[in-house]
């Protein structure tokens, strides 16, 4: 069989095609985009955040990515349990109800 | 250069076992299989194996070790018996649905209550839907043969099937018989050393049995051992062939036909009844009388093609079991009657249950049910399973 | 890359998309554990929450090897595992099985036991919710006393649990087990270092992490963290090691109120100030022994 990918979701046509293991690597980041899930969107005011790393820190969903020297929300995968915002020293997230579009 | 031993079929097994490397051992003492595994801890002990050992704390767990071994990419052994094997029962449907080709002996012995530790097929049948490779063995040879071949062929890529080799409590397990012991090199010769392609490991991390829809993959991958059930009978047959040339010594087919072929009075039984059988089928063809056996080595796959080409002819079969599905009838006979429903050549079919709990199944009882069979044959009316020997009475018909 | 230096390592060996509640602490405890793992990790999960929350096929949120398994066999499998990596020589991996407190302390503590006494050189984490969460909140042996769940429901005739929490980790003592320690995933760093001594550790080791559950403790999912340090900060779930029987219980200036922890949560809604007063009492009687135990071994 042909390895599975990490980053491509495998086009199997038939039976003979999949894995005789069940075996699968098909990373959730491109699979499973979990942001449909939200109701409250965390939403950062920059000019309040210390950069302190908690919110990053305390995401059970790793999706709140740091990048140089701040906070950034995946929210593609954030499902808005809002520990970020309730967690923040400096109270610089707020839970915003989403609108559904 | 091979060796003549004069071994039981439990140390048997133990010697296949370290002449085919296993790596992992986890394994687990129940009569009458202690034997397989004390012999093997004293292998490891002494050097001679190379094996690592686990003195796992349940036969479940024995099971559970071995396929996670299996899956990091290693050769596996285990041995156990009865209610050792239907402790396992939710791991063999691990094993085959995670394809480990995990090779075990089982030591066919009776269920309890009440306890009971002499030779009955109990155990293995109620595990005759896990997906596992099942053969029945009838010597202490076919034992050690037949270990080596199920790795040989369990481990090929498109199989990857666990296998159970059965043998008959105390008339295999603990009865010496010569046997033709190859050396390591032999073994080695024949038997590659297990590297699956598809393993845990650090450098290539997959997710493995993860959640499968019945929209995605998972009936696929049920019909995937089924097919890989298909593709192990012939495999067998054809590394059989390969066996063969390499140690000069047939191992046969999924059946053996013993002096079936121009019978028209022909019984189907397994294992250490078919010994016997042998004996009787001799002494009354003696006596002129058209008899015949077929034995079933192999019960999953099951043979249904080789038994068609092999009852069709016959004027009367029986079935003798050395198990009995409550409620119905032996499961062997079931099988049987299966296989030859849909034949255009189909004789009447009688099942006999025998030997339950490790009565002796005598030369004298299988006589008999030779001479149930003439009858039936005659065209007298007949029961369609009969229970044998029962103390004083026949079955009742209800 | 961090301009600042972040408070845990970086890499993330659980990718975001796996399907755990809002809020789940079984989350925040794999991404911490496998934080201090690495990457050469062999991870063994049995029915339970994550069985599930890694995705569905083909989908997986793990960059590590990773092999479900039956209910109770996690030990059992990890055994395996190191026994095969054993056959073959290799010796810089780290094998860890990771279990729901039903898996641990109910129907997988036989295979447990098993493996601790043979020495195995393995790290089992039992991740704490307290109840079977994943088949939708039924009563463990881990569930504390007075807690409601589905099938220790409140009515006139019976109510709450009335049997106290079983103590996985003096269960671990008593097999004389190299490490094992309590963890909160409220305090990351402490869980983290634990893992790297249970991962130095030439045998088994076991370590509880205590992982609240929105779902099935009835609490608003943002209040994951805030409920964990309550709960150590009341005593209630004391963070302590225990190195080849040597006790170091952490102390905290800081004290919660178990009332309040307890009012927190829908599953002890319908305790009586009664009751949570002889909770209370049980809570500081087990602490209290705990120094003790502390004291004794320490002097040793």
């Amino acid at each position: 069989m042909d390895r599975p990918r990490k980053d491509e979701r495998p086009d199997y046509k038939t039976w003979k095609d999949i894995p005789l293991t069940p075996v699968c690597n098909f990373t959730t980041i491109k699979g499973n985009p979990t942001g449909g899930w939200r109701t409250f969107r965390p939403i950062v005011d920059m000019d309040k955040c210390i950069k302190c790393g908690i919110c990053w820190q305390d995401c059970p969903d790793a999706a709140i990515v740091w990048e140089e020297d701040h906070p950034v929300w995946l929210y593609s995968h954030c499902k808005g349990c809002g520990i970020c915002a309730r967690e923040c020293p400096s109270d610089a997230i707020e839970m915003e109800l989403e609108v559904k579009i | 250069m091979s060796t003549k031993k004069v071994i039981s079929g439990n140390y048997t097994a133990s010697y296949a076992s370290m002449l085919c490397r296993a790596e992992v051992v986890p394994a687990y003492p129940i009569t009458p299989q202690t034997t397989i595994v004390e012999k093997i801890a004293e292998f490891v002990a002494s050097g001679q194996m190379k094996a690592q050992y686990i003195n796992v704390e349940s036969e479940h767990s024995a099971m559970a070790a071995c396929i996670s071994a299996a899956l990091t990419g290693v050769r596996t052994f285990t041995a156990t018996s009865a209610h050792g094997l239907v402790l396992m029962h939710e791991m063999l449907h691990w094993a085959a649905g995670a394809r480990t080709p995990v090779i075990m002996a089982n030591i066919n012995r009776a269920l309890a209550p009440p306890w009971n530790v002499w030779a009955d097929h109990t155990d293995s049948m109620s595990q005759r839907d896990t997906g596992w490779i099942q053969i029945y063995c009838s010597s202490n040879q076919e034992v050690l043969d037949t270990l080596i071949l199920c790795y040989k062929v369990c481990e090929q890529p498109d199989i990857m099937l666990p296998a159970m080799v059965n043998l008959d409590a105390f008339i295999l397990s603990h009865t010496s018989e010569v046997v033709d012991v190859p050396d390591q090199k032999e073994v080695d010769d024949f038997l590659p050393q297990f590297n699956p392609e598809i393993k845990l490991d650090v450098d290539e991390p997959l997710s493995f049995g993860t959640l499968a829809f019945p929209s995605s993959w998972y009936m696929e991958w049920r019909y995937k051992i089924q097919h890989a059930h298909d593709l192990a009978a012939k495999r067998l047959v054809e590394e059989a062939k390969a066996f063969e040339k390499h140690f000069g010594r047939p191992w046969g087919g999924l059946i053996e036909e013993y002096r079936s072929k121009d019978a028209e009075i022909i019984l189907v039984t397994m294992s250490t009844i078919a010994s016997t059988t042998k004996d009787v089928v001799d002494s009354l063809r003696d006596q002129g009388r058209d008899v015949g056996l077929v034995r079933i080595k192999s019960f999953r796959p099951f043979p249904t093609k080789d038994l068609r080409e092999a009852l069709g002819h016959a004027k009367v079969v029986g079935v003798a079991d050395r198990s009995h599905t409550f409620g119905n009838e032996g499961p062997l006979f079931t099988e049987v009657k299966g296989a030859l429903y849909n034949h255009d050549r189909r004789p009447p079919l009688v099942g006999f249950t025998v030997g339950i709990g490790g009565r002796d199944v005598l030369g004298s009882t299988i006589e008999g049910l030779y001479d149930h069979l003439e009858k039936v044959a005659d065209g007298e009316a007949y029961k369609e399973v009969r229970w044998i020997d029962l103390i004083g009475d026949e079955e009742e018909v209800v | 890359m961090a301009g600042k230096k972040l408070p845990l390592p970086e890499e993330e060996l659980m990718d975001p998309g796996h399907v755990g509640c809002l809020g789940c602490g079984g989350c925040h405890a794999m991404r911490y554990t496998l934080k201090a793992t690495g990457p050469r990790t062999i991870i063994s999960i049995p029915a339970c929450c994550w069985a599930v929350m890694p995705g569905v096929y083909p989908n997986t949120c793990f960059n590590i090897p990773h092999i479900n398994t039956a209910f109770e066999v996690t030990a059992a499998s990890i055994s395996g595992i190191r026994a095969a990596l054993d056959a073959r020589g290799i010796e810089d991996i780290t094998v860890l099985g990771w279990a729901g407190d039903g898996g641990t302390a109910d129907i997988g503590i036989q295979a447990l036991s098993g493996m601790v006494e043979r020495g195995t050189k393995a790290m089992y984490i039992m991740y704490d919710n307290e109840a079977y969460m994943n088949t939708g909140i039924q009563r463990s042996s881990s569930t504390p006393i007075g807690a409601w769940t589905t099938t220790t429901q409140v009515g006139k005739v019976r109510d709450y649990k009335r049997a106290p929490k079983k103590n996985m980790v003096e269960i671990m003592v008593a097999h004389g087990i190299p490490y094992t320690a309590t963890a909160n995933i409220a305090w990351p760093k402490d869980l983290i270092a634990k893992v790297k001594k249970a991962m130095a550790v030439d045998g088994p080791s076991f370590i509880h992490i205590f992982a609240p559950c929105p779902t099935g403790w009835r609490y608003p999912p943002d209040r994951t963290l805030e409920i964990a340090r309550m709960a150590t900060h009341a005593k209630i779930f004391p963070l302590y090691e225990v190195e080849n029987g040597v006790y170091t219980v952490k102390k905290f200036k800081k004290e919660a109120s178990i009332s309040e922890y307890m009012m927190m949560q829908g599953r002890f809604r319908h305790l009586t100030q009664e009751e949570i007063g002889s909770i209370s009492e049980s809570v500081v009687r087990w602490y209290d022994k705990l120094l003790k135990f502390e004291l004794m071994t320490q002097e040793e």
